[in-house]
């Protein structure tokens, strides 16, 4: 037998098998299904993006970027200060609420009935939210139409995302790290704060920035709370007066209400351009963040995780 | 948050009774994870300035005790102990807070588990934890810890490196280094040098030979001569029960109990 495989051609290792052949042809032909069907969706969103980039710039005007009424400068001002609020309202609430359900809540009843919550919020329709904010935040309030009621609303879409990536991100930490943590006399908070939020900032980072996505691109739950108007006064910097930029309780419409506004009851000529103008600016903002984001979240990892080695 | 813990610490330091010779001693110790029972009436002394090793087959409950030393076991859900581990004359289970427990009993896992962070955080932690900030005095005793476990030659020039990028024998000697850091009295050492190349196991066997003359070194090996080499008294476990234990000597070449017997020559079956 020995002296058989030594003096052969060593055949049996350079035989191939029929099953071992389908199985290779298999393992392509997946490799290259994958590779076409995210191809695709790379060639869709930057066709998509193009798209409405080129919209907007044959839109291009002076005109457009003024901050006036038949500009979008305000409503761009206001998309960036209600995504900023929305998002210091749901973050703080939403890492703790995750923190909580994986690391404090009981195993099984609480965090069973806390997920089914959360899944159920997160799947709510918008516009059901927005009719709801504008009963809450504005009707029981007796107050008008505001970008902090706005806010409030995008910050009820956005909490679950925020909390069911916070959860899963710790769910996912190795249990190595928290034992060895504990084991060095820290306390469980400790462990959370210095070990298990650090090695989470990726994944948190993700359901930010889906946080954040909803703010620029939601319309209906804003319609009745942030409202479908802005009166700004630029020089105005008197924190309680209704057209001061930055006062959040006064009427603040943002891009996206303003691109269904001018598609849906356009007043003045030159509605399809603006129109044209926010899709492209609200676009760049959603992919500017988001890279910004990643990067932030990138440059935190490192300073935690130390340099590769 | 860090100056409680200290003063913690400095309380309990202050607080210890006369010192014995002996570091922890266990009475009746039955552990339960639900309802299965996977430590059977444990007494066993331990001497403070000794290595005791404990041997046994897998699955034998090794690790399991070894985790009711320092009370890592309060972590696992549905597990329960009953009996009595004194520390120093105090109840361990009773009379101290596990926290504080942890800083004088200190563990290195069977599977090295550094943190994601830098070589340099994964040693400074624990002293971070407690209170101490001063960059010179970190330096320092990451330096010291990482020598004391054999690896600071080789790491010197990376510390600011991810801890994860390491092999598995230098994460475990790491794991080492990091435990050392807080200058713990008594050192758990759970399998951990069977990752490790000869020349780094001989300097861990060197470090617990040292580490001894000031502390209490516990360690669970599967190498028996490990056990032989270092260790001054050996335990036997079997199936969740304390078979034999004595002197190490005793242990290996005149065994008492049928089952120690078997397992020391290899017989066993
Ligand atoms: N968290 C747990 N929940 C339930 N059972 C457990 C748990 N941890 C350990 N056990 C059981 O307790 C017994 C002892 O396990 P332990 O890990 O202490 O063994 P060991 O002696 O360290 O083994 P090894 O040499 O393989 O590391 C085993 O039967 C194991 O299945
Ligand atoms: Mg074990």
């Amino acid at each position: 037998m020995t002296a058989d495989m030594t003096n052969s051609n060593k055949d049996y290792l350079r035989n191939v098998d029929g099953g071992l052949r389908r199985a290779h042809l298999f393992d392509e032909i997946a490799t290259a299904t994958f590779y076409i069907v995210s191809g695709a969706f790379v060639l869709l969103l930057i066709a998509f993006t193009l798209y409405v980039v080129w919209g907007g710039v044959q839109a291009i005007s002076p005109e457009i970027f003024s901050f006036s009424e038949t500009g979008i400068g305000n409503q761009f001002f206001n998309t960036v200060y209600l995504v900023f609020l929305s998002l210091v309202i749901s973050v703080p609430i939403g890492i703790a609420a995750g923190v909580y359900m994986a690391e404090y809540a009981p195993e099984g009843r609480v965090t069973n009935s806390l997920r089914i919550a959360i899944e159920t919020l997160s799947s709510l329709p918008s516009i059901v939210v927005g009719l709801f904010g504008y009963l809450v935040f504005i009707i029981m309030v007796n107050t008008q139409w505001n970008l902090f009621s706005g806010a409030l609303a995008v910050s009820i879409l956005s909490l679950p995302l925020i909390t069911t990536t916070t959860y899963d991100a710790f769910k996912a930490l190795p249990i190595g790290w928290k034992h060895g943590s504990l084991a060095l006399g820290a306390t469980h908070w400790e462990t959370i704060w210095h070990v298990m939020l650090p090695a989470s900032v990726g994944p948190i980072m993700t359901g930010i920035i889906l946080a954040a996505g909803r703010g620029f691109g939601e319309a209906a739950a804003l319609l009745y709370t942030a409202g479908m108007s802005t009166d700004i006064n630029w020089s105005v910097w008197d924190i309680t007066s209704p057209v001061c930029p930055l006062n959040p309780f006064r009427p603040g419409e943002t891009l996206s209400l303003q691109v269904w506004a001018s598609r849906t009851e356009a007043t003045s000529a030159s509605a399809g351009d603006v129109a044209a103008a926010a899709s492209a600016v609200l676009m760049i903002m959603v992919l500017v963040f988001s890279i910004g984001a990643r990067l932030l979240s990138r440059h935190l990892a490192k300073k935690s995780e130390g340099e590769n080695a | 948050m860090y100056n409680d813990s200290v003063i913690g610490v400095a309380a309990a330091e202050a607080d210890m009774p006369i010192r014995s010779n002996l570091s922890f001693t266990c009475s009746h110790v039955n552990l339960y994870y639900g309802s299965f029972q996977a430590l059977k009436d444990i007494n066993l002394k331990i001497e403070r300035n000794k290595i005791t090793a404990l041997i046994g087959p897998s699955g034998c409950g090794k690790s399991t005790f070894l985790r009711t030393l320092n009370r890592m076991n309060d972590l696992v859900p549905g597990c329960r102990v009953e009996g009595e581990i004194m520390l120093d004359g105090v109840d361990a289970y009773k009379d101290v807070d596990p926290i504080v427990l942890r800083r004088h009993v200190g563990m290195v896992f069977q599977q090295p588990n550094p943190f994601p962070k830098s070589i340099y955080d994964n040693v400074a932690y624990g002293p971070r934890l407690k209170g101490i900030t001063k960059k010179s005095e970190l330096d320092e005793i990451v330096e010291t810890s990482l020598r004391q476990a054999a690896i600071w030659d080789e790491l010197k020039d990376r510390l600011k490196k991810s801890a994860l990028g390491l092999s598995g024998g230098q994460q475990q000697r790491l794991c080492i280094a990091r435990a050392l850091a807080v200058n713990p009295e008594v050192l758990l050492m759970d399998e951990a040098t069977s990752a490790l190349d000869p020349i780094s196991t001989a300097h861990i066997e060197d470090l617990a030979l040292e580490l001894k003359k000031k502390y209490t070194v516990i360690m669970v090996t599967h190498n028996m001569q490990q056990a032989k080499r270092i260790a001054d008294r050996t335990a036997f476990f079997y199936l969740g029960e304390m078979v034999e234990y004595g002197d190490t000597e005793q242990i290996f070449d005149h065994p008492q109990e049928e089952r120690t017997i078997r397992y020391v020559s290899g017989n066993f079956g």
